[in-house]
């Protein structure tokens, strides 16, 4: 909490975006989270990636459900669309807007309890459907709206505040999109902006389901001696992948290509390239990739990074053949074609 | 990269910008905000410890600290800063039981000091309680010096001036009137401990071209203002003309309004953006009818008939060369004119002096050698301040040479070296009271400045002593107040605590912090910041290496609010509000 409201100042010399604006006009309202919540940092690089990608806010939808995590779409791009749903339901949401408009950014906003536990058949589901969605996983391992309980995602041995152990093994949210078939799958830390921001870039331009788990410390109830989720274990664990660079269309480099660097090129024109890969890792191979962060969990390292991107695949609007005009700009005839029409779709069916 | 040494009371000075620029960095938030609480008395005498004449500073103070205040560079416009100190001069109690007490036992120390304008007052406010004697010698039968026979009344009421002067006199010091010193020697054979020269820079500046002395009506601004003052000169003619577009140039101008003139037209050699005089004071010139002639290079006075008529003029095109300013004549032109006014600047003039005595003068300006920090001339014992030492400055500067001086004198008199100078202190404590709940106003209030509400032109015409600025109202002050930024309040921050957690960053609405790997130089991070610290005028903070990544904190100075919302994100204290207290030294008064 604040006890003021941002002042409408800002430095003279803050960067403009194509649409004129600054990082400032896609803020939302102020948080009321704790103090030093990652949540807010999630937000912040939310509105760094919003902003770095010209996205208009009014062109935004950004859903939720309930949590802490689920508060922070109100502290985001104020002008944007926005539904707040029930616990764990905002995968249905997110479908249902998603197959109604498609011409929308869609940012869901969740948090472990919300996905791994109440909604974790709602996640499994919009894996599997692809909605084109950049879905924000903020896991901190423990219930902090209720005082912290150990959360679906709290690891073995990591000790609550009292200093009492978990012994239930969690879910890791990464290898649960890759079994899955998710086609975008990161895993980042709401303490290093310069990885995350670059994740979430491209995420929000993948077509299909982008699926980003942020480690972000409960400053409140989990960011202790004991914690495995706090902000030192996760500096002192952290194994991070090829750092990514997002490379939208209008900035294409068409020097020549360093060796180093592994391209991939997203449906819309832009690039991701993943830079000084010291092993053999591939992003496009969902096998090594979940051997890889199944390797390195073994050690207790948490990988980090853009793990797996796959843009063949096909979306939501591609498997159910949708419309290729949002509803909402459908002229009403089309829409709603009238009873001859009606009835000759069910003489079809008789 | 070294970090930044906050220790150093410099460091945070700086950061109260207006303080860092008021020649004797008055502490103006602190002012501001006890104006704020009501409490106009204590303002005053906070005021009153650095700048000894509130009052008159409040009217027809120079405002070195407004083009530095911080708010100019978030909104544009200053925070009335001037008028909000009037506002306790105008607002206080009685406050002459709050006046340093002169002890009743004397140190035998014995100070002369020349001159009663400011510098010299400063000093015998400064020595006064601590047991000196001193003497003022004064050629004119009033004191104030130039605060009295330069500045008009319809700036300055001579009720407030008395009132500020009485103050110091009334400590007991030995005034003696119509006294000028005909020889430094002469004083100094009396046996004083130390000799203060705070005559000022009394001479008028002459134009000497063809038709200067064939003429009455041409006079030289500052003894004009003096004669007005004291009732030698009561009126003038109605077409006036004031050569020179300084300070002077604006008293002399609204003067002549007052005493008849009806065409008055102020004359620069140069265009608008090299005036002299301050923009308000321009403004107010121009909103009482006065037109200001730019690009106008005098040539020769027209006289006919032993009568002055008009004044020929070359009009000048000014190119700039090489960096190097160029005139071009385009015509020559006469304005006609009954009288004119020279105000184009003032001179020292020490004929008193004995260049034998061990007072060294440079040879290229005739002017007494005074070393900058201790104002003591080449004769031990001598010391110069205000307009004397240097040439003109402002009232401001004058006091601030009387604090400095006084400290000399008194070191000299109790055998310490002078150049010995007391340290700057500083008090640095938390502004927090609770939560979110700070010992300040923290929240951004957006109000434009205040507009000093002036006299109706009718009204203030009629007399010269009608003051023009009404002073704000209640309601102005109260928005006025809120305006201030609070930059002594101060954001502290200690690396040990931070466990990076960004809340800072990404709650500070300016962006002027950033976490970030160490670079070569300061100038490579100013570049690499949540938004570029273009302005090296400002600090930039740095951190020691941080717990966690041995990354550091980087704060840009520049448009910080003091909104202490950091401090209110950050779950560990490790950025605080903290109260900062410049503690200036003077006379017998070290800073710790």
């Amino acid at each position: 909490m604040t006890s003021i409201l941002k002042p409408p100042v800002i430095h003279p010399s803050l960067p403009k975006n194509a649409l004129g604006l600054t990082r400032r006009d896609y803020e939302g309202a102020m948080s009321t989270l704790c103090a030093g919540c990652g949540h807010d940092s999630v937000t912040a690089a939310l509105v760094q990636a919003f902003w770095e990608l010209d996205v208009p806010p009014h062109r935004a939808a950004k859903m939720s459900g309930i949590g802490c995590s689920s508060k922070t779409t109100a502290y985001f791009m104020r002008q944007s669309h926005g539904f707040n749903g029930v616990h764990g339901r905002m995968p249905s949401l997110a479908t249902g807007a998603n197959a109604a408009n498609r011409d929308l950014v869609y940012v869901g906003v969740s948090g472990d309890g919300d996905s791994l536990s109440i909604g974790l058949g709602q996640l499994c589901h919009a894996i599997r459907r692809s909605v084109n969605l950049l879905y924000v996983l903020e896991n901190n391992g423990v219930y902090g709206l209720t005082k912290g309980q150990f959360s679906a995602s709290a690891d073995v041995g990591s000790t609550s505040k009292k200093g009492e152990a978990n012994e239930q093994p969690p879910i890791d949210p990464v290898l649960l999109a890759l079994s899955l078939g998710a086609t975008f799958v990161g895993r980042s830390f709401s303490g290093d902006k310069a990885q995350l921001v670059p994740i979430l870039k491209a995420a929000l331009r993948h077509r299909g389901f982008a699926f980003v788990d942020v480690i972000s410390p409960c400053v409140s109830f989990n960011d202790h001696v004991g914690s495995t989720k706090s902000y030192r274990y996760t500096r002192e664990h952290y194994e991070s992948l090829a750092p990514v660079d997002f490379v939208p269309v209008r900035q294409e480099i068409t020097a020549a290509q360093d060796a180093a660097v592994t391209t991939v090129r997203m449906h819309d024109g832009s690039l991701v390239r993943f830079r000084k890969t010291d092993d053999t890792y591939d992003p496009t191979d969902r096998d090594a990739a979940y051997a890889h962060v199944r390797k390195h969990q073994e050690v207790g390292e948490i990988v980090t990074g853009l793990l797996y991107i796959d843009e063949d695949a096909r979306d939501l609007h591609a498997l159910n053949h949708t419309a290729t005009t949002p509803l909402v700009d459908l002229p009403y005839a089309d829409l709603c074609p009238g009873n001859t029409a009606l009835q000759a779709l069910q003489d079809e069916y008789r | 990269m070294e970090p930044t040494n906050v220790s150093d009371p410099r460091y945070y000075h700086k950061v109260v910008d207006c303080q860092w620029a008021c020649p004797a960095h008055t502490n103006v938030p602190e002012y501001i905000r006890l104006i704020a609480q009501g409490r106009y008395t204590d303002s005053y005498m906070l005021n009153r410890v650095s700048n000894v004449f509130p009052g008159i500073l409040g009217r027809t103070c120079d405002r070195p600290c407004e083009p530095a205040c911080r708010r100019g560079r978030v909104d544009g416009k200053p925070v009335a800063i001037c008028r909000l100190k009037r506002v306790a001069a105008d607002l206080r109690d009685d406050v002459r039981d709050r006046l340093p007490q002169v002890p009743a036992k004397k140190n035998g120390k014995r100070v002369a000091l020349v001159g009663a304008g400011p510098s010299s007052l400063t000093v015998a406010n400064d020595l006064m309680p601590l047991g000196y004697e001193c003497v003022i010698y004064e050629k004119l039968n009033q004191a104030g010096g130039l605060m009295r026979y330069n500045i008009p009344a319809f700036r300055l009421p001579h009720s407030v001036l008395d009132e500020e002067v009485d103050n110091i006199l009334n400590m007991g010091v030995d005034i003696r009137y119509g006294t000028p010193v005909a020889s430094l020697k002469g004083l100094l054979d009396e046996g004083y401990d130390a000799v203060f020269i705070g005559s000022g820079a009394p001479k008028g500046k002459e134009l000497d071209i063809p038709g200067r002395w064939d003429s009455k009506t041409v006079h030289i601004g500052i003894e004009w203002l003096g004669s007005v003052h004291f009732g030698h000169i009561e009126k003038i003619e109605p077409r006036v003309l004031i050569i020179g577009v300084g300070n002077t140039a604006m008293d002399c101008c609204r003067t002549s309004k007052r005493l008849g003139g009806t065409d008055i037209k102020v004359i620069a050699r140069r265009s608008r953006q090299y005036f002299k005089a301050s923009p308000w004071e321009l403004e107010d010139a121009e909103e009482e009818g006065i037109e200001i002639v730019e690009n106008h290079a005098p040539k020769r006075f027209v006289v006919e008939q032993g009568r002055l008529v008009g004044m020929e003029f070359e009009r000048l095109e000014w190119t700039e060369e090489g960096g190097r300013q160029k005139s071009r004549v385009l015509e020559t032109v006469v304005i006609p004119c009954d009288a004119v006014i020279l105000a184009i600047g003032q001179e020292n003039a020490f004929p008193w002096i004995e260049r034998d005595i061990g007072l060294e003068f440079d040879p290229k300006w005739d002017m007494p050698i005074v070393d900058k920090q201790t104002f003591q001339s080449t004769r031990p014992g001598v010391f110069f301040g205000g307009d004397a030492a240097w040439g003109p400055e402002n009232i401001i500067w004058a006091v601030e040479h009387g604090h400095q001086a006084a400290i000399s004198i008194h070191n000299h008199c109790q055998g310490v070296p002078v150049t010995e100078r007391p340290p700057d202190g500083m008090n640095l404590v938390s502004a927090k009271l609770g939560m979110h709940a700070w010992s300040y106003h923290n929240d951004y209030n957006p109000s434009p400045r205040a507009k000093m509400q002036h006299e109706e032109l009718v009204k203030r015409f009629s007399d010269v002593s009608v003051e023009v600025e009404l002073g704000f109202t209640p309601e102005q002050t109260a928005h006025e107040v809120q305006r201030c930024l609070n930059c002594d309040i101060e954001t502290h921050f200690t690396d040990r605590l931070c466990i990076e957690c960004d809340a800072c960053i990404d709650v500070c609405p300016v962006n002027c912090l950033t976490i970030a790997p160490e670079r070569g130089s300061e100038a490579e991070l100013r570049e690499h910041l949540s938004a570029p610290a273009t302005n090296a005028a400002q600090a930039l903070y740095v951190s020691p290496p941080l717990p966690q990544t041995k990354r550091l904190m980087l704060k840009d100075e520049d448009i910080c609010l003091h909104c202490g919302l950091c401090a209110e994100r950050c779950p560990t204290a490790a950025w605080d509000m903290r109260k900062f207290d410049l503690i200036r030294p003077y006379a017998g008064r070290s800073a710790s």
